[in-house]
């Protein structure tokens, strides 16, 4: 389980469910985690584990209805966001809590310019007037490496590439000093070249700035390079959740150890197949009384179809959800 | 911009030309004649004659070109001459109106009034009343409101505006006694009392043509707000912490009014021909009374210069709204 101590940011049990017309999808079960400050902590897991709908539920920025988050705390400079009132979430997001979203070319408002998107939180979130809200943009447009900043805040989106609008959206997301910046899949629309120099600008902003991240991928790749810590999200859950070496070194739960094996190898022989985990993803339409990754899992045995297995300590900050013991290849004895 | 503009004006006037010849030739093909709602008794030489004093007696397309030349030269001169006082209108011949023999110039002139008040009330009340309601139907969609709205508009849309026309007299005129049932022309706004009485009489038609209006745009307003309520920038907008009032009425609403835009320009001059209807119903004598009445009789020329006329309209609120289109939307580049 996740210490519980000086975090920027902790989630405890939080649970989120989508009402729809075909039955409650429960999308994120008794998530528990914490964010420390300075850390990256990368998010992994496949389309549908819950991985943004876990972000976006801390913040308030699911369409609810059909969303509505059922429990948990979620602890940010002494308040519970859950708790607070839209407007108290509002003066809280883009200046305590910046995000970056996965597509760039459709997350800026074609309409506005640049600098007015820049400056509309610096004007409502600190207060500035417009021209020190332009000097602060010229500022934050240089910060992310876009050059003629000046010359920039007057165009419009469309007229930025990928890669310059995703700097934008960071530019936005940073304007107010954030004490946490959740990037949901940030570079997963971008060719590699430009997603390597994204990596490499948040690397840099993270030196500069000092906040915590929380990046959301499914690219095992980009969290062995940029992330502190990991969590691998399966159905709506935490089941692995670990320093990024020790996780990566020694991957306790099969669905990491499966992941792992997916990542195509650069070096020898090249494979005649892709590797994959086979089956699909669960339907979340209860509450888990099961492990969710029972029906793909190479390991189950009749427990994990009982019980869903709680999130167990493997080594000191590292933590995993499974039954079975991946040092002695046998059933955990508890 | 601007060249591109000039360039699709130019453009316009060999469509508008073209849409001349063709009213003009259409018309006259028609069957029916000025002479045929005269009296059986007069003789056919005589008819003939008065056919020939009507201009008929050339052939047609020496005729298309005269009418074209005093459509598009003498005609406005007159118009402006009698509006400004200048001495600018050239001699000669005016087209004339078969049934009043007075120029059709002076008898649109006349009647834009009335079309202008009545109708464009009643499309600017449209307007006012469909742009809230479509925003709200939208942010707010299966709501009670969105539903009853959505079902009224439904309503006005399919429900032609002569049916609602007759309704309205019967129950505001007929039965309620509330407002007139006829559009005084004549009446002069001079104090207090003869305002309210003209509030009065304009009130049912200006209801009418609103009511249509407003269904047709507030679904349009409605669609498109629905639109770009998902779209991703909306959710960078509440993600920067902006109050739900900015997410919608700045960054929806200024996406969602692009289409909505060049919708009510389009709009403009079928509500010009669509009103012929209702300015009938409730004796409004505007272009469209004078259309219709000029169809009766067979009273081509006056008939061919007020289909002209709109089409001029829907020619230049085509242009105006792909221009619209341009001005508002950053990414629409022409040139």
């Amino acid at each position: 389980m996740p210490e519980i101590g000086q975090s920027v940011l902790q989630v405890q049990d939080l649970k989120t469910v989508f009402s729809t017309r075909a039955g409650d999808i429960h999308a994120v079960n008794s998530v528990s985690f914490s964010l420390q400050p300075g850390e990256l902590l990368g998010v992994v897991g496949e389309s549908g584990s819950g991985k943004s709908v876990t972000m976006m539920s801390l913040i308030g920025l699911l369409p609810m209805p059909p969303a509505e988050v059922r429990a948990g705390t979620v602890q940010f400079g002494g308040r519970d966001l859950l708790k607070l009132e839209q407007k108290q979430l509002q003066a809280l997001r883009g200046r305590d809590i910046g995000f970056v979203f996965q597509d760039p070319m459709t997350s800026l408002n074609p309409v506005f310019t640049v600098g007015f998107q820049i400056m509309e939180p610096l004007r409502k979130h600190m207060g500035m007037d417009k021209s020190a809200a332009r000097r602060r943009a010229v500022d934050l447009l240089e910060l992310v490496g876009i050059p003629d900043a000046e010359r920039r805040l007057r165009d419009f989106p469309h007229q930025f590439s990928g890669g310059m609008r995703q700097r934008v959206m960071i530019a936005i997301a940073l304007a107010c000093d954030p004490k946490v910046l959740i990037a949901d899949e940030p570079t997963t629309a971008l060719d590699v070249t430009i997603q390597a120099q994204i990596l490499e600008l948040v690397k840099d902003l993270r030196q500069k700035l000092g906040m915590s991240i929380i990046w959301i991928t499914h690219d095992l790749g980009v969290i062995a390079g940029i992330a502190d810590r990991v969590m691998v999200m399966y159905g709506g859950q935490v089941v692995e959740y670990g320093p990024v070496r020790e996780v990566f070194a020694n991957p306790a739960h099969p669905y990491t150890r499966a992941l792992m094996t997916t990542v195509p190898s650069v070096r020898g022989e090249r494979a005649p197949k892709l590797n994959v985990i086979e089956g699909q993803p669960p339907m979340l339409s209860q509450h888990p009384t099961a492990c969710p990754f029972r029906a793909r899992c190479t390991h189950a045995f009749e427990r994990c179809a009982r019980e869903n297995p709680a999130r167990y300590t493997v080594l000191e900050g590292h933590d995993a959800a499974c039954f079975w013991d991946h040092t002695t290849g046998e059933p955990r004895n508890v | 911009m601007l060249s591109y503009t000039l360039r699709r004006l130019a453009f316009a006037v060999p469509t508008v030309l073209i849409i001349s010849l063709i009213v003009f030739l259409m018309l006259d093909m028609a069957p029916g004649d000025p002479t045929g709602s005269l009296p059986l008794t007069i003789p056919l030489e005589v008819r003939e004659q008065i056919r020939i004093s009507l201009g008929l007696g050339e052939p047609v397309m020496i005729r298309y070109f005269k009418w074209l030349y005093m459509m598009c030269v003498t005609e406005p001169l007159h118009i402006v001459q009698g509006m400004t006082g200048w001495n600018i209108a050239p001699e000669g011949p005016r087209i004339l109106s078969w049934q009043t023999r007075s120029p059709v110039g002076d008898i649109i002139v006349q009647r834009v009034p009335q079309t202008l008040w009545v109708v464009g009330m009643g499309y600017l009340f449209g307007i006012l009343i469909a742009l809230p309601i479509g925003v709200i139907s939208a942010y707010r969609q299966y709501s009670w409101f969105d539903q009853v709205g959505t079902f009224v508009s439904m309503i006005g849309f399919s429900v032609p505006t002569f049916f609602t026309g007759v309704v309205f007299i019967l129950i505001f005129a007929v039965w309620l006694g509330w407002f007139p049932s006829m559009y005084d022309t004549t009446h002069v706004v001079r104090d207090w009392n003869s305002f309210v009485f003209q509030a009065k009489q304009i009130a049912m038609p200006v209801a009418v043509l609103a009511l249509y209006n407003a269904s047709q745009i507030s679904r349009f307003m409605r669609a498109s707000m629905l639109d770009n309520l998902n779209q991703d920038y909306v959710r960078t907008a509440r993600a920067k912490g902006l109050g739900e009032k900015t997410v919608v009425l700045v960054h929806v609403l200024r996406n969602s009014m692009i289409p909505v835009v060049t919708v009510i320009a389009i709009g403009i001059p079928t509500v010009f021909t669509g009103a012929i209807i209702t300015e009938q119903i409730f004796r409004v004598n505007g272009l469209g009374d004078a259309l219709i009445r000029a169809i009766y009789v067979s009273d081509w020329p006056m008939v061919q210069t007020i289909t002209f006329i709109f089409a001029i309209l829907i020619v230049l609120f085509n242009l105006i709204a792909d221009v619209l289109y341009g001005i508002l939307d950053p990414r629409i580049r022409y040139d």
